[in-house]
């Protein structure tokens, strides 16, 4: 195996050092080196959205980025989107709208959810299904979500 | 009833106890496991999806010095042929043990038949090419109908059939009633359809997983994902040929089985390479292991003829149920053969039912297992007979539905039921008596279809435990895996029970040595039997509560009322007033801790029926199908936490419309799946799938102290038929196959199929 490189990137806020293989992914560093497994793996090929993260200003599925490539990176997890006021108000409407069952596609939905919130503050169904069709969740058929994430939107206009 | 009793807690909507944690990321799940020195292991998997293994050299492999153990076939104890209840279905130990890892021969593409561990994850995968496999291919079989011709590849040569002579097909059996050859005489109309179903996937996100342990003294712990801790511990006991007192299993969250997470899959492999390496060794599926190598479920052929008179009644039906069992016999048969025909009241019935192997990886359960290929062909001849007899298609069902007394059509008597329940509401909901409005664009058609679905709910063992807390809120541990959120629920009964509320007790799953025996969370009983343990755990802590208070208050512990808000009094000391919190705060010097425990293995489970309408809109240009709107019906029972009933109606009426319109493995004519992935096994993104509408049709169920009957099975029965006769009515072409995706779709429309 190829040689193993040092690199260092910013998660949720926190420095972070990583000691990986230049094959290992975003994923990987996050879950394997830095043992932040809020975020899920779920195919490894950019195809379940489970391992959505923010990096930098777009969001991404984090099987598909390589560790190496994310040097003076910042990156935003599940872990990182409670702040020191409590949840994130993607996170609450989750809850109160019972928008999770076994949760293994939750953390990616809200990395994903909070990008859309601030790109689109008030995004119809439409555009919202779209945004979100990356994420797949087996367990609630989406309803739940669909209306969870609305919840939020709403929330977040009213605390503007 | 029960279900029209005001509850304090049960019917309401708390947020569930786990929620924070699977919110922030907190919660664990089995791949996110990490011990001290832990290795990675992988597994070998066949190229073929039928051959003989001639050799196998694994020197290479264990000469690598990052491998610290390599297992085959030969490492495996030769275990009994012998039977086991996983809860959903019942296996063959023998057979087990080879689906773990073959011997012998190779029955499906995927098949282990070696497995090693190394010092992570990428050394493992590379390390397997040293493993050299030598194969004889053999020619493989894929249909059900072929295999059980006479001149068929055969996958177990010893594998006989009622003449004696080898066949692949392991069982057929027949449920009879009545004389059909006369119910068809007197019917007016007579229809005979033949259906067809792919293979498809439970599809849950998180990937199969297992970490194994094991201890100089030969305590095996194991880590997994699974909807039964104590069922795993069993199959490894038993494949493994290790006392299950030496081996705990430790339940961690898990992401979606569906039924597909209660056999054994990397377990036993752990476990051998662990024993073997003196290591932990962390065994992670991909995404193309799971969907070629873990029990998805049957794909079918289904004939179905019933008849009926001018004003309704059905007179007879005959239904041919012929499944694909995967590499290993156990297809879902017997119970399709039971769901089947289970709306109808009909007195002259036969059914057939055929398991049958061909080389596909052995199926497993699929939320109400078989219920729904055999309700795609049942429900769709009598949306045809409907249709010919010219009655509305609600009020044909509402004719001829079942209701308590009456006999299913393979055998047993119906208890107390809500088919007609459901019926009713559904002829009353809104969507019904909406107008579905066409569309504008001439190359869309609309239609909107209804069909409904039964599914029997398992009992079972359950354990749980209460401990109450000097603060005055209590811990529930229980046995269940909390695949759906039933922790929730339980911990809703507790606090019922003890006039707590929701938040005020802790629910957590024990692991195989924390806790007494509980059953896989399988067949819906999750809430039934482990809500049931729950109340009577609780009502032993009441008890106890009571004989505290008397003991304060210095009176006879006959005169303590326990009132709902937790408060307790004395009747002949009027003015004094005891809290829950402070009986709980006295508890040691009171007698000592306060706990409540109880086990117990429930019956009375209350069958389930749902109802789906639904409106589609066909591109009759290019076959695509759109849901527009969907509602689900439901006998419920008692909803003790609302919110994840309509998830689980939700939840289950999308896998239907991924079964019907996107969802098959495809394989070559080699046995190779060529779409083993979620780009190219196409499950319903949030694009593909309406909002689903709820109606929770409360009939308690009278066994159960909250009414509660399983919820979680029914919703997948009728979406698939619903969607199909949605599309008839859109285009005026029956489906008989699913899935029904573009090509098919517009091949009907063309006049092809």
């Amino acid at each position: 195996m190829a040689e193993k490189r040092h690199v260092q990137f910013t998660v949720n806020g926190d420095k972070a050092d990583v000691y990986c293989a230049p094959r290992e992914s975003l994923l990987e560093a996050l879950r394997d080196h830095l043992y932040l497994t809020g975020t899920k793996e779920g195919c490894n090929n950019g195809n379940c959205g489970a391992c959505t993260v923010q990096l930098n200003d777009r969001i991404v599925d984090s099987c598909l980025v390589l560790a190496v490539e994310c040097e003076g990176d910042e990156v935003l997890t599940v872990e990182g989107l409670a702040d020191e006021n409590g949840l994130h108000p993607v996170q609450q409407a989750f809850l109160e709208h019972a928008a999770l069952q076994c949760g293994v596609c939750t953390p990616g939905f809200l990395v994903a959810s909070k990008a859309l919130l601030d790109a689109n503050p008030t995004p119809t169904e439409h555009e919202l299904r779209y945004f979100l069709a990356g994420n797949l969740c087996r367990c609630t058929g989406y309803d739940k979500i669909v209306r969870a994430v609305m919840a939020a939107a709403q929330t977040m206009q009213e605390n503007e | 009833m029960a279900a029209d009793k005001k509850y304090r807690v049960v019917g309401t909507r708390p947020i569930r106890h786990d929620g924070v944690d699977k919110v922030t990321g907190e919660a664990r799940y089995g791949a996110d496991i990490h011990l001290p020195g832990m290795l990675h292991g992988k597994a070998l998997r066949s190229p073929h999806a039928h051959a003989r293994v001639l050799k196998i050299d694994t020197s290479k492999a264990e000469a690598h010095p990052d491998v610290k153990a390599v297992i085959t076939g030969v490492d495996l104890p030769q275990v009994a042929d012998k039977v086991q209840d996983l809860g959903e279905m019942v296996v063959n130990l023998k057979d087990e043990s080879n689906r773990v890892l073959a011997t012998g021969k190779v029955l499906y593409e995927g098949h282990p038949v070696a497995a090693l561990a190394a010092a992570d994850p990428h050394t493992a995968e590379e390390a397997l090419k040293l493993i050299e496999v030598e194969y004889e291919p053999l020619p493989p079989v894929l249909d059900v109908r072929k295999a059980i011709e006479p001149d068929a590849p055969l996958l177990n040569p010893n594998q006989g059939a009622a003449d004696g002579k080898p066949s692949n097909l392991a069982r057929h059996f027949r449920h009879e009633r009545g004389n059909i050859e006369r119910g068809f005489a007197e019917a007016d109309e007579v229809i005979e359809r033949e259906f067809i179903t792919s293979m498809i996937h439970q599809g849950y996100i998180e990937l199969q997983n297992g970490t194994a342990h094991i201890t100089p003294d030969g305590r095996l712990t194991i880590w997994c994902s699974s909807q039964g801790a104590f069922s795993i511990r069993d199959q490894v006991a038993n494949i493994c040929s290790i006392p299950l007192s030496m081996i705990k299993v430790v339940p961690m969250e898990i992401g979606g089985g569906f039924g597909g997470k209660t056999g054994v899959y990397l377990e036993p492999l752990a476990a051998l390479l662990a024993k073997k390496s003196r290591k932990p060794v962390k065994m992670t599926m991909t995404r193309a292991e799971v969907l070629t190598a873990t029990g998805p479920t049957s794909g079918s052929y289904i004939k179905c003829k019933m008849g009926a008179k001018k004003d309704g009644t059905l007179t007879a039906a005959h239904v041919e149920l012929f499944y694909e069992a995967g590499a290993f016999p156990g297809s879902p048969v017997g119970a399709a053969s039971g769901t089947c025909l289970a709306p109808f009241k009909l007195d002259n019935v036969r059914i057939d039912g055929y398991d049958i192997v061909v080389n596909k990886p052995r199926t497993g359960a699929y939320r109400a297992p078989g219920a729904t290929n055999a309700a795609f062909a049942t429900e769709g001849v009598v949306s045809e007979l409907a249709h010919q007899i010219g009655m509305d298609p609600i009020l044909f069902r509402q004719k001829n539905a079942v209701q308590q007394g009456d006999r299913r059509a393979d055998g047993p008597l119906f208890s107390k039921i809500g088919h007609i329940e459901t019926l009713d509401a559904t002829a009353e909901s809104p969507h019904w008596n909406e107008p579905l409005e066409p569309s504008s664009d001439p190359a869309k058609k609309r239609g909107r279809g209804v069909a409904s679905g039964f599914w029997f709910n398992g009992a079972g063992a359950a354990t749980a435990s209460i401990s109450v807390f000097a603060d005055g809120t209590v811990s529930l541990i229980e046995g269940s895996a909390d695949i759906g959120g039933h922790r929730a629920s339980c911990a809703m009964i507790a606090a019922e029970v003890l006039g707590l509320n929701a938040e005020d007790v802790k629910p957590q799953v024990g692991d195989t040595d924390s806790i007494g025996y509980t059953s896989v969370t399988g067949g819906s009983s999750a809430t039934h039997k482990t809500g049931w343990a729950t109340h009577e755990a609780a009502l032993k802590v009441k008890a106890e509560v009571v004989n505290r208070a008397a003991k304060m208050l210095e009176v006879d512990p006959d005169e303590i009322e326990y009132h709902e808000d937790a408060t307790i009094t004395a009747a002949s000391k009027p003015d004094a007033k005891l809290t829950f919190a402070q009986v709980a705060a006295r508890a040691n010097s009171t007698g000592g801790p306060i706990v409540g425990e109880a086990g117990l293995s429930t019956g009375g489970a209350g069958n389930a029926f749902g109802t789906t309408i639904v409106d589609v809109e066909v591109d009759i240009e290019t076959g695509k199908v759109d849901i527009l709107r969907c509602t689900m019906v439901q006998d419920v029972g008692k909803a003790i936490h609302p919110s994840y009933v309509e998830g689980q109606m939700q939840g289950g009426a999308v896998q239907g419309i991924g079964w019907a319109l996107s969802e098959e493995y495809v394989y070559s004519d080699e046995g190779r799946l060529l779409n083993a992935s979620l780009l190219d096994y196409r499950m319903p993104t949030m694009l593909d799938a309406p909002l689903i509408e709820t109606i929770m049709v409360e009939v308690a169920n009278p066994a159960h102290p909250y009414g509660v009957r399983g919820v979680g099975e029914v919703p997948i029965v009728p979406p698939v038929a619903a969607i199909a006769e949605a599309i008839y009515n859109a285009t005026g072409v029956r489906m008989y196959e699913a899935p029904m995706n573009p090509a098919y779709v517009l091949s009907r429309i063309q006049g092809k199929a």
